[in-house]
């Protein structure tokens, strides 16, 4: 059976964001804040960034005047759902002395309902490949687990792409096709398309009693989509991208990319996947009480490495071949994803202006192609 | 700790400095009974007049090393001192006052004193490890009295207490902050500055001014090619890295790069 469309106006918009909060969601939107356009509790869905778009290129991203008036004209911005879903400080485990002995108990991850109003695909496929990580693998997360079932996400498709966007060869975007309650394509800021996604995302929607889309909605979504996909400057192409870095373990390149890298770990906190943590153990002054904070950590810090004795690896090169290793290829290997979904996050905001396609294609265009042939055959 | 119930002996001592870094211990006013209670402070000129002699479990070394007198004494507070803990930019790195190392310090004393006879003092100004062998730094200008707390409360749980050696921008990405030097096109040191502040002058819209010093793997040179991109004049980029930690080694080899002496 074919799914419905609906089309909302402004108004059914708005209808739509007031069912989610009578439903006892907290809705988060993209706002504006502090130069940027991040996710925060909406009061209302003007608190949306109408008229405002961004333009973003390696180390630059810039807030801009809109004058068609957009709600949702306008890319990813510093941060994601991962710091709401994964928080960057979370505490999780106290102990206190009690007479003479001492009790330990793991703090309870409280439930909040979330609606993310306004994801975009990347984004989504984001919290699938988190979902991999923190729900699927041998361990699961309790704060994220708690997070991500009280999560509602309100996607909205992108119909044109930011110069900082490969979505289209990541296979993520730029049409979100999994993961949403609720999709919505912005065909002007009066008039949208509303697709469920979810069963709870159909019941919401059939609470608006709005009037069904034309069909020819859902085509001319897919060829905007196409289009907005073709525009794209940046790829990294995921099926040689592996084997390219297998046998590039000395290329030069990685020498060329450590002088600008400042490892500072921007990419790996802007990064919508990157999910490893640390944690450290805080005692109070009358040796009474303590607890275990988590903390988002980075691979880019020394520490990251260490065990008894050392860090391994030392060199800020190692760790910038480290993080495109892990993200580009044993990503693939360790959780059959992969742990890009190029929403070009970590172009923008990387201070030096390191570009991730730039680099994989650098170390792809000095790979011998009969080289690469001979490692795939041998790797089947 | 000199017997297992006993407190731990504190001592506080300084050399050249503004006493900022002392202030934060009577700055921490919340867990200012706790730690007075958990520690014995027994050489504190500052915060009592109590001055019991040696030796300390503890010696928190505020200041730079800057005449033969400092030199001395900071041999013989070693001697006295159980676990020694330089304390601040000027201690760890030799503070703003180290700008005079790139100068002749006689022709500042012949200008600013009347009787320069009277002044005795060293041609340069150095941090506390170049004299003695140090076993903790707690970097800032000033320091973060909660990375003071940390660190006193881990020495009575004998822990290690944790001092993060990464960068500035991992503190203000965990707190949401947007990175000025990305939207705006700021000059920020950050990225090359060691974590403890918590990101303060990012979080007040402020680029980083480096009062951490230098993070591990700093790379100063980096950096400055950055703000050279982002139109900041060659003399203000020597002049971003020639503040409070201008004599830490990655900061005063990219300052003397940009600005050939």
């Amino acid at each position: 059976m074919r799914k419905k469309l609906y089309r909302l106006d402004r108004a059914g918009l708005s209808s739509l964001f007031d069912v989610l909060k009578q439903e006892g969601y907290l809705v988060y939107g993209p706002t504006l804040c502090d130069h940027a356009i991040q996710w925060l509790p909406l009061s209302s869905l003007d608190d949306l960034p109408a008229g405002w778009t961004t333009s973003t290129a390696p180390a630059t991203y810039r807030l801009l005047r809109d004058s068609a008036g957009s709600l949702f004209h306008y890319w990813t911005g510093p941060d994601s759902l991962k710091k709401v879903l994964h928080p960057a400080r979370a505490c999780i485990t106290h102990a206190e002395r009690d007479n003479g002995s001492f009790r330990i108990w793991n703090e309870t991850p409280q439930p909040v309902k979330r609606a993310f109003f306004g994801t975009r695909a990347c984004d989504l496929a984001a919290v699938t490949a988190l979902d991999r990580v923190l729900l699927q693998d041998r361990f699961e997360d309790d704060i994220y687990k708690a997070n991500r079932a009280a999560a509602f996400f309100v996607a909205v498709h992108c119909t044109s792409s930011a110069p900082t966007c490969f979505c289209a060869s990541t296979g993520t975007g730029p049409q979100a096709r999994s993961c949403f309650d609720i999709a919505l394509h912005e065909r002007s800021p009066q008039e949208y398309l509303a697709e469920p996604g979810s069963a709870s995302g159909s019941a919401a929607l059939e609470k608006l009693a709005a009037p069904l889309a034309p069909p020819e909605w859902a085509k001319e979504l897919a060829e905007s989509c196409t289009h907005a996909a073709a525009a794209q400057q940046r790829r990294i192409d995921l099926n040689t991208a592996p084997v390219v870095i297998s046998l590039n373990f000395d290329h030069p390149r990685w020498d060329h990319v450590a002088k600008r890298c400042l490892s500072c770990g921007n990419c790996t906190s802007v990064c919508p996947t990157c999910f490893c943590v640390n944690f450290e153990d805080h005692t109070s002054l009358d040796l009474q009480q303590a607890e275990r904070l988590r903390l988002w950590d980075s691979c880019f810090s020394q520490n990251f490495t260490y065990i008894h004795g050392g860090s391994i690896r030392l060199s800020p090169k190692s760790r910038y071949r480290h993080w495109l290793s892990h993200k580009l290829a044993r990503w693939q290997e360790q959780f059959g994803t992969s742990g890009c979904v190029g929403c070009g996050r970590c172009i923008a905001w990387c201070p030096a202006g390191i570009d991730i396609t730039e680099e994989i294609a650098a170390l792809q265009t000095t790979t011998h192609a009969a080289a690469m042939t001979g490692v795939s055959n041998h790797g089947n | 700790m000199s017997s297992k119930n006993a407190k731990p002996r504190v001592a506080v001592f300084k050399f050249a400095s503004c006493d900022g870094c002392q202030l934060s211990l009577i700055d921490a006013e919340d867990q200012l009974l706790a730690i007075s209670g958990a520690i014995d402070i027994a050489y504190f000129p500052e915060a009592s007049r109590r001055m019991a002699k040696g030796p300390y479990d503890i010696a928190l070394i505020e200041g730079s090393i800057t005449t033969h007198h400092d030199a001395d004494v900071i041999q013989q507070v070693r001697r006295q001192s159980k676990t020694l803990i330089s304390i601040g930019a000027c201690a760890t790195a030799g503070g703003i006052q180290a700008l005079r190392n790139w100068k002749d310090v006689s022709e500042y004393v012949r200008l600013v004193y009347a009787k320069p006879d009277f002044i005795s003092t060293l041609k340069m100004s150095t941090p506390i490890a170049e004299h003695v062998p140090v076993d903790m730094e707690l970097r800032g200008c000033p320091i973060n009295k909660e990375q003071l707390v940390e660190v006193i409360s881990a020495t009575l749980a004998g822990r290690k207490p944790n001092l993060p050696t990464y960068s500035v921008c991992i503190e203000c990405k965990r707190r949401s902050n947007v990175c000025l030097m990305v939207a705006c096109g700021t000059a920020c040191l950050g990225p090359v500055t060691q974590a403890g502040c918590g990101g303060l002058c990012p979080s007040m819209g402020r680029g980083c001014y480096g009062c951490f010093g230098p993070m591990e793997s700093s790379n100063a040179p980096g950096l400055a090619e950055r703000f050279r991109i982002l139109g900041v004049p060659q003399a203000d980029i020597e002049r971003s890295f020639r503040t409070f930690n201008a004599w830490a080694w990655q900061f005063r080899k990219v300052s003397e790069e940009v600005h050939p002496q």
